[in-house]
Parts: structure tokens; sequence; C-alpha cells
């Protein structure tokens, strides 16, 4: 009896003295309790176990976890953390980290998780790293305990905002703090004051924190918690605005890099030409074959390959456009129909050439780093890819205006598209001017597939998608004229994008489409008619 | 409409080889060969879902050519392009049925196209194999559908939502594109999820067109009506080409799985390949079969297709696999029948029972349907699927939902003596009519 008091007593010892730093040894016997757990619910239970440990040195373990990088050899059932490298995955030490050689992929199994325990374990992780020295992993961990207040958080979190130095993640581990006020025991004037901490943070984190809070809490606090609701939510009405604006732009700047390259071709040389979508689709497809060839041969470059993909997309594009013009669409001009038909039918041929050539299935085009993610402005998230592509679209806007307005080719283009026979009659090689104009609006739509291959699909029919929206915004901008098809395609993506949130998505673009025929009904030559002879001839 | 200009090229070519048969190959070719249609598009919007299906079964075919073909004979595969155009596909049909004299059809993939050929099949009387997940409410006496009905993939999957390890979702967004399957999908989740005491504020249906690509405002959306302080999840039934836009907005604007789960219906290994799936591991999918399923038929059904593609990074999918059991299943029926007559084929086929590829047996069931496992699988950042649970046994598809107020009393039985496919228990009359 007294012998198993005393064995008691011992563990009992020797369970405090791995919870203020548990041994190695401790931890490893923890560690190794997952090649035994079964099920999801089990090893959530190893889990706990670990953080309960309060040791920093659980996080490498955990992390490999989350990432699905932990693996039991099958031999032994020793837990490993691994890379996969090829056909073998390299392992290491779960805790220290040291290589500990290979094993083929059959000679172990993954320990599995789920969407509930990499919870668990982000929740686990967000206490244990509060003292990170890197102050982005102090802020994530801040926002894991707001978004999952326990009251046994608030001891951690106090130590924590005393040492903390940096201003910024002070305030946002006193939210979290005040986050797990709310759900603890503490005195009403406490909560109170969380609750005013709280809602000056103004996020929809923060309405989803107090929403829950009003539902579960004596009057007081309801109330409270309930006026803090509807101050945030009146300002994230403005942010919505604001919001609306910012996605219509986005859109716009899609449209504008997909309507440019026809506003050269339809707007100043009139030609219909059906295939333009086809080389935005090249563009994309060049696009995959640059970074295909930078992943197997030069993968340091991969965060350059859309540099160096866009004048090869441009190349690409404007080889086959001058193709199309010398071979077909010279002997249609003055032929808008049989134009129409005959640029249709290259259009199903380029889709199927590139069918039969990449499959039919999608290709993968990566984002380089540069364009992944999202940047807060304010309660605006704004994502990189949609903001590098708004600057891109205006780039190449302001040189083509540049090459229409400034250069001798420019001239010579316009010279054209005014009076063929005068400006023939000038010494000006018409033919020449055609070939490479059309070129020119070829080539950008290529590099406008540079750019849309980061936020659509590079399939064979990418470039279906786009055609009716760009005939819409050149049409309505106004034939023949750059800035009409500047402001039309802003002015589409704005108005479809307030649109969309009250009418839903399909109603609309059917909406846009209507307003669009009435407005020509209106004004037949779209919002910036050219005016001239030749046009109106 | 589209798809006009390869057509003609490629009906012209047709005609030119078919007049090169009409002189030479008829009598041998209805002596020693049986011929099998395969309708799937492969020009047009569909050719990236539907092509790989077509080489499916062309796989399959050799397979059993080099078993030693069906009842002494060789199978001979009759391929048409009804190039993503839907009434195009009645006439293949059509074509494939009178003039081919295909004793069986292996096709379609989205709604539109199959209720384009049923009369076409019911007035030749010929069997159509159906390989993909649809919205139910449908059961013909000549169609077999070998892919899920809601009750294997929509409900079983919401059921997972709801549940501990699922993360007890109480806040539902039903996303989907704005055509028949998805619509009548949600009509019966959302009717489902009301059954189970969901209030109607907690559920939020939007519809995109096809092919949407700017999905800011719905991905915005999504995560304003996540932020109600309850668990919430999305379900979609997203088609086609607007998922990668879909994902890639999802990973940019920082929507978790852990936070907000996005259970898809039509989205897998093939969807995946276009895309870098780093950001989106742990959103779900809801199949009856997923390549990384671990079993000895699976292994060799995978290494067969890569030598026969000559590729090893083409993945395979669920209609695959639908296409492995229908094919099967109608080997096996010939064989009981005796003979490739339709009438005697369709009769044999119900209570046929062949391995599938997760490790256990399906059976064509007297509704047309085919028993199979549910199986739940997270992404993975190789771009597979990680099952991360499945159903305890076999789920037997149910063409008629239960829960909706017009179908709930339909049943379809075609063997004799009943054999009607919308029998209503109600008034015990044949010829109910469903939602849609």
């Amino acid at each position: 009896m007294t012998l198993i008091r005393a064995g008691l007593t011992l563990l009992f010892l020797l369970a405090m003295l791995s919870s203020s730093g548990a041994g190695e040894a401790d931890l490893r016997g923890i560690i190794a309790k997952f090649a035994t757990a079964k099920g999801f619910s089990e090893t959530g239970v190893v889990v706990h176990e670990l953080a309960a440990t309060g040791d920093p040195a659980v996080e490498r373990p955990l992390a490999a976890l989350a990432d699905g990088n932990l693996y039991i050899r099958k031999s032994d059932a020793l837990v490993f953390a691994g890379k996969e490298a090829g056909e073998s995955v390299q392992l290491f030490d779960p805790l220290s980290g040291e290589a500990s050689g290979e094993a083929a992929k059959d000679e172990i199994t993954k320990i599995k998780v789920n969407n509930t325990l990499r919870r668990v374990i982000r929740d686990a992780l967000g206490t244990l790293t509060l003292g990170a020295n890197d102050p982005t992993v102090r802020i994530a961990a801040a926002d894991t305990m707001f978004k999952t207040p326990d009251a046994a958080n608030i001891e951690p979190l106090d130590t924590a905002i005393a040492s903390e130095t940096v201003a910024s993640v002070k305030a946002l581990l006193e939210q979290a703090r005040a986050a797990s006020i709310l759900v603890s025991d503490r005195p009403d004037a406490d909560k109170l004051a969380a609750i005013a901490l709280i809602g000056a943070r103004g996020d929809r984190d923060a309405v989803s924190l107090l929403t829950s809070v009003e539902a579960n809490s004596p009057d007081a606090i309801k109330q409270a918690a309930t006026a803090a609701i509807a101050t945030i939510n009146s300002t994230l009405a403005f942010w919505d605005a604001g919001q609306n604006i910012w996605y219509g732009i986005s859109l716009g700047s899609v449209l504008l890099l997909a309507a440019i390259g026809l506003a050269i071709t339809f707007g100043v040389m009139g030609v219909i030409n059906m295939a333009h979508g086809e080389m935005v689709m090249l563009g994309a497809y060049t696009t995959f074959v640059v970074q295909q060839l930078i992943r197997t041969s030069f993968p340091d470059l991969f965060d350059w390959s859309l540099v160096i993909a866009l004048p090869l997309a441009f190349l690409v594009s404007a080889l086959v456009g001058l193709i199309i013009e010398r071979g077909i669409i010279r002997f249609l001009y003055g032929r808008p129909l049989e134009t129409l038909l005959a640029t249709w039918g290259v259009s199903l041929i380029l889709q199927q050439a590139v069918r039969s050539i990449f499959g039919p299935t999608n290709q993968e085009v990566g984002s380089p780093s540069w364009m992944s993610g999202s940047v807060n402005l304010g309660q605006l998230a704004i994502t990189w890819n949609r903001l590098w592509i708004l600057v891109f679209a205006l780039t190449v806007f302001a040189v083509l205006l540049y090459v229409m307005k400034r250069t001798p080719w420019g001239l010579q283009m316009r010279a054209v598209t005014a009076n063929r026979r005068m400006a023939a009659s000038m010494g000006i090689r018409t033919p020449w001017v055609d070939a490479l104009t059309f070129a020119l609006g070829s080539g950008i739509a290529g590099i406008a597939g540079v750019a849309l291959s980061q936020i659509d699909n590079v399939s064979p029919n990418l470039g279906r998608g786009y055609i009716i929206d760009s005939f819409m915004v050149v049409v309505f901008g106004g034939v023949g004229n750059l800035w009409g098809t500047l402001v039309g395609a802003f002015s589409l993506g704005i108005v479809n994008k307030f649109l969309e949130p009250y009418a839903g998505a399909v109603l609309g673009k059917i909406v846009v489409l209507v307003l669009i025929i009435l407005f020509i009904q209106k004004r037949p030559r779209g919002l910036f008619a050219l005016k001239g002879r030749a046009v109106e001839a | 409409m589209r798809g006009n200009f390869s057509t003609i090229t490629k009906m012209f070519s047709a005609s030119v080889v078919a007049a090169g048969l009409l002189i030479s190959a008829p009598a041998k070719a209805a002596d020693d060969t049986i011929k099998v249609g395969i309708l799937h598009s492969l020009s047009g919007t569909m050719a990236i879902s539907e092509t790989t299906l077509k080489d499916a079964m062309l796989m399959l075919i050799d397979e059993q050519n080099a078993k030693g073909g069906l009842l002494g004979k060789k199978l001979e595969a009759v391929v048409v392009d009804p190039a993503s155009n839907w009434p195009l596909f009645a006439e293949k049909a059509r074509e494939l049925i009178s003039k081919d004299k295909v004793a069986a059809v292996f096709g379609c993939w989205t709604s539109v196209s199959r209720k384009s050929v049923l009369p076409v099949f019911s007035e030749l009387d010929n069997i159509l194999f159906y390989p993909v997940q649809y919205e139910g409410e449908e059961s013909e006496r000549n169609v077999f559908y070998t892919g899920a009905a809601p009750n294997q993939q929509a409900i079983p999957a919401v059921d997972y939502l709801m549940s501990e390890d699922g993360g007890s979702v109480k806040r539902w967004v039903l996303e989907g594109t704005d055509y028949v399957y998805p619509r009548t999908t949600n009509k019966i989740l959302e009717a489902y999820l009301k059954a189970k005491g969901v209030a109607a504020e907690d559920i939020m249906v939007n519809y995109t067109p096809f092919g949407f690509s700017d999905w800011q405002t719905e991905v915005s959306a999504i995560k304003k009506f996540g932020s109600a302080g309850k668990k919430t999840a999305v379900v979609s039934t997203v088609n086609g080409d607007a998922n990668v836009p879909f994902y890639k907005e999802l990973g940019n604007q920082g929507v978790k799985a852990e936070d907000i789960p996005v259970m898809a219906f039509s989205v897998g290994e093939e969807e995946l390949a276009g895309l870098d799936t780093a950001p989106l591991v742990g959103h779900l999918a809801a199949w009856n079969y997923f390549e990384s399923i671990d079993t000895p038929e699976n292994k060799k059904f995978i290494a067969d297709w890569h030598k026969f593609i000559k590729n090893d990074k083409r993945t395979t999918n669920d209609p695959m696999e639908a296409h492995y059991i229908g094919f099967n299943m109608w080997v096996k029926a010939v064989e009981k029948a005796g003979t490739t007559d339709p009438d005697k084929v369709i009769d044999a086929m119900v209570g046929v029972s062949v391995p599938n590829l997760t490790g256990g047996y399906s059976t064509m069931m007297p509704n047309h349907h085919i028993t199979k496992p549910v199986l739940i699988g997270e992404i993975q950042a190789d771009g597979q699927f990680e099952t991360v649970s499945r159903t305890p046994g076999l789920v037997m598809g149910d063409e008629w939902s239960d829960y909706l107020p017009d179908s709930k009393d339909l049943i379809s039985d075609w063997r004799a003596p009943l054999s009607c496919g919308n029998f209503n228990v109600a008034t015990g009359k044949c010829g109910g009519k469903g939602t849609n």
C-alpha cells in the first residue's frame, strides 16, 4: 500500500517536473503515442497532451503534423518528420530535426490530419509561439488566440503583453486577451472594457466574436455587444462600398487587358477578329511553356517567369497574328461578314490545335511569390495578383498610347485608318502597316494572356470567356478610341461589381448587357465617338 | 452553334471512312466484332473532362479484347465527337445506334446532354451508361447510372460536415453554377438541412454563370456570411472551368479550410491538376473514388492507365471508375444473357455485381443505379485527396429524392412485373413526375 502510494507520489512529482519544461524523454514518449493512436480523435488527444507540456520544443513535431509531414516507420513504429523527395522520403528526428536517413514511400505511413485536427494544432501552437522571436509568428499567434478565445489564455497573454515591444503586436495581443476575458468569468466591468477594445478593432472577426458573446451573455453585456456590433457594421458598410469599387477597378483592369488588343484590330483597323480570344490563350500557353522550362532547368528564376514570358508571349501571338493577317484577313478587307466567319474558323482551329498539342485538361501556371496572398488596407483585403494586374494593364495602356501618338509607326497607323488612299499616295506602304498593326494588336492580346494566366484557367477554352466582354468594352467605349476602351472597361467593371452583390452574378451580367444595348441605341458610336470623314464613310 | 467548323471537317472525314466501310466491311463486322459506342465530347468546352473518359473506355475495351473479347468476338470501339453541342449529342447517338449498330453506348457528361439523348435511346431501344454524378430525379429503362445520385454524394457530404469530425457546421453557403445539376442538388440540400433544423437565415444560396472567372465579390460575401459567430462551410456545385479561379481567389483572400471549409462535388483530381494546391490543403470533396485509394485493384488500374495513355502524370478520377464499373457490369450481363441484344441485356443487368476500385463490390439495383461507398477527401499539397471519412457500408443510389415533396413518394423498379421508373407508392400508379 505504502509502496503504491510512494509510487504515485513519485509519478505525481514527475508529472510536475514535466509540466515545468518537460524532459526530452517525456516528449519522445508522448510523440511515440502517435504510432498507436487510432483515428483523428485519438491523434487529437496526443496533440493536446503534447501542447499541455508547454514546452516550446513541441512546436516542430506539431507543425510537421499540421503540414501532414509526420510519418510512422512500419518496421519499428518510430515517429519521424519527413520530407518527400521523389519516390522516397527523407526522415528527420521529430524533436531535434536531425536527418535520420531515408525511407521508401511504402515503408512508412503518414499520420493523417483533418481540418478539426489542424485547428486543434493551430490553437495549441498559438499559445506556444507567443514568445517567438519573429513578430509575424507572434501576430499569427495573437490572431489565432483572438479567434479561439479561452479563459486559460489570459495568463500567458498577460505575460506576453508585458514583454512585448512592438506596438502593433501588443495591440493585437491585448485584443486577444480581451476576447479571452469575454469567455471567462471575470467581472462585468472587465468584460465591458473588453467589448470596447474589440469594438475598436472593427473587423469581421470582431463581429463574429461579439455575435457569439451577444447570444450567450447577461443583459448589460449583451447591450454593449449589440451596440458595438452596430457601430462596426456601419463602418464596414462604408468599407464594403470601397471594396466594391476596388473589385470593379480590378475587373475593369482585366477587361481592359483583354480588350486593348481588340481596340487596335477592331477599333483601329475595323477587323472583326473572332480569334482575338485565342491570341490571349496563346499568350497564356506561352507562359505555361516558359514556366515548365524554368521549373526543369532554372528553378531559381521561377519568380521571374512571368517577366520572361511577357516578350515571348508578345512575339508568339504577334507572329500568329501576322500569319493570319497575311494569310486570310488581307483578302477580306471591307467584307466584315466574311472576316467574322473566317476568324471564327481560325479561332476553332487554334483551339483544337492547342488541345491536340497540350491536351484538353487545364495546365498549371504557378504564381510567383510576389503575386500570392493579399494586403490589408483598413478593412479592405487587396490581393496582390489583382493589384499587379491593374498596374500592368495601365502600363500596357500607357505604352500603347505612346506608340500610337508619339512614334512614326503610330502616325502611319492612324493615317491609314483615317484615309487609306491618301496615306498610300503619301508613300505609306499600307499593306505592311495593316499587317504590323494586326500583329501589334495580337501581340498585346498575347501579353494579356500572361496576366490572365494568373487568375483564370489555362485551357484551350480560355479565350472564349473574354471575346464577348472584349467586344462589349470596345463598342461601348467607342470604336477607334483607346481612351474610350479605358473608360469603357473601368465603368463596365465597376457597374458590374456594384450590381453583383444585389442582383447576383447571373442577373448582374444580364443587366449590364441590357444597359449597353440601351446606351448603344442612344449613342451608336459609343462613349467617345471618332469624328472625321473616313468614319462617316 | 459552336464547334461547327471542326464538326464539319470531322463529319466529312467520318463519312468518307463510313463510305469505305459500307463497301467492304458490313458483313464481316456483324460477324466477328461487337461494337461499343463512345459518346464523349472531344472538342469544345466539355472536352476538358470528357476526352479522358473516351481514353479510359478505349483502354477498358483493349483490356477486354486482350482477355479474349466477349462471347468469342472482339470488341470494337466506335468513337464519335458530339463537340459539346447538346443537340449534336442526340444526332450522334442516333448515328451510333442506327448506322454503326452498336450494342451499347458509354457517354455523356452534362445532364443536358443526357436529357438530349434520352428520347433517342428509348426510341431505338439501346443502352446508355452514364458515368457522372448527377442530380437524380430520373430513372430510364435504357439508361444505367453508374455515377452518384445525390444521396451517394451530397447528403453524406453534408452529414460529414455536420458531424464533430467535420467541424459541426451550423451555417451553410450553397454555391453553384447556374444550371440544372446545382439547382436541383441545392434544392434537395436546402430541404435536407431544414429538416435537420437549420434556420433559413443560416443558409445562403448563390449562383454564378458558366465559366465565371471573377470571384472577388462571391468570396468576400462568403467571408462576410462566415463571420456570424457560427461555424460555416461552403457546399460547392461550381462546375468545370469556373473552379480554378474560384479556388485561386479563396487562396488569395486567405479563406482557410480550418475556418471555412469548401466541400465540392465537381472537383476531382483532374481539376486540381491545373492548380497549385498548397493554399487549398484541407478543402474537401465528396466522391465514390479517389486516385489515392490504396487497394490492389486501384494500383493496377492506375498502372494500366499510365501505360495506356503513356504519361505518368495523368490522374484518374471518379467518372473513370464509374465507366470501369459500368463496362464490367455490361460485360458480365452480356455473358449472362448470352447475347448483346439490348432488351435481354437490360433485364440481365439488374443484380449484376462487379468489383469496384475501392476494395468492394458494386451491384446494379432495380432502379438502374448502383451501390457505392461514399468517400470524403481533403485536398493535399500534392493535388491528391486524402480520405478522411468513408461510409461504413455501401450506399444504394436513390433516384427520387426523399427530401423533395414532388418525388418523395416515387420509386423505380425496372424488373417485371412493375417495370416502371416513376411508380408513385401513394397513388399506386406508374407515371409520377419529380422536380426539374
